[in-house]
């Protein structure tokens, strides 16, 4: 069952990765990354209960605030300002 | 029973998954784009994030993924906001049927 569903969830990130590809304007590929790093948080979750090992969540955890401040450095540097304002 | 329930709440999110990013694929212009890959982090994920905590109870790793769910809540909308913003005052434009620019109007007749 849930090797099904992991499943899924790599072919709707294969669907971003086509996104990121194709994207017309560089903001589009901003929010193709920026759904890829959530999807990569739920994979984690699948891996921790699959496994039952910790390690994964904990990774997923820190991804999310990664992706956070990383999509939002990228918005600013798109809007043409400083990072300070 | 709970892992059945887990179970069930995993299979609604990566529906969520699947159908936030066909939006991705399908959808004219950025601003659609966004509206549609919420849809990805406030059911898909978030739903995922519950059936973990349903499935493994009280423990460190439910309070982790409990943690996670909060931290995702709160940043993807900001994110999200963030990044729409930039976008439109870089000059990205809007699909050419959209009807409706609400940032359009505020900037031209600033309220008092």
């Amino acid at each position: 069952m849930i090797n099904i569903l992991i499943i899924a969830l790599v072919c709707c990130a294969f669907l971003c990765l086509f996104r990121i590809a194709r994207g017309p304007t560089a903001s589009d590929r901003a929010v193709a990354i920026d759904i890829l790093g959530i999807m990569i948080v739920a994979f984690g979750a699948f891996m921790s209960v699959k496994t039952g090992k910790e390690f994964y969540l904990t990774t997923a955890l820190v991804w999310a605030l990664l992706n956070f401040i990383g999509v939002l450095a990228l918005s600013k540097f798109l809007e043409g300002k400083g990072f300070d304002d | 029973m709970r892992e059945t329930i887990g179970f069930c709440f995993m299979f609604f999110g990566v529906v969520f998954d699947a159908i936030g990013c066909i939006g991705l694929i399908r959808l004219p212009d950025l601003y659609n784009r966004l509206q549609a890959s919420l849809k990805c982090v406030a059911m898909g994920t978030s739903l995922t994030l519950l059936g973990t905590i349903i499935i493994v109870g009280l423990s460190p790793v439910g309070a982790k993924a409990l943690l996670c769910l909060l931290f995702i809540l709160i940043i993807s909308p900001t994110t999200e906001h963030a990044l729409a913003r930039a976008s439109y005052f870089a000059g990205v434009r809007m699909w050419e049927k959209s009807i409706v620019d609400k940032l359009k109007q505020d900037i031209e007749e600033p309220k008092s």
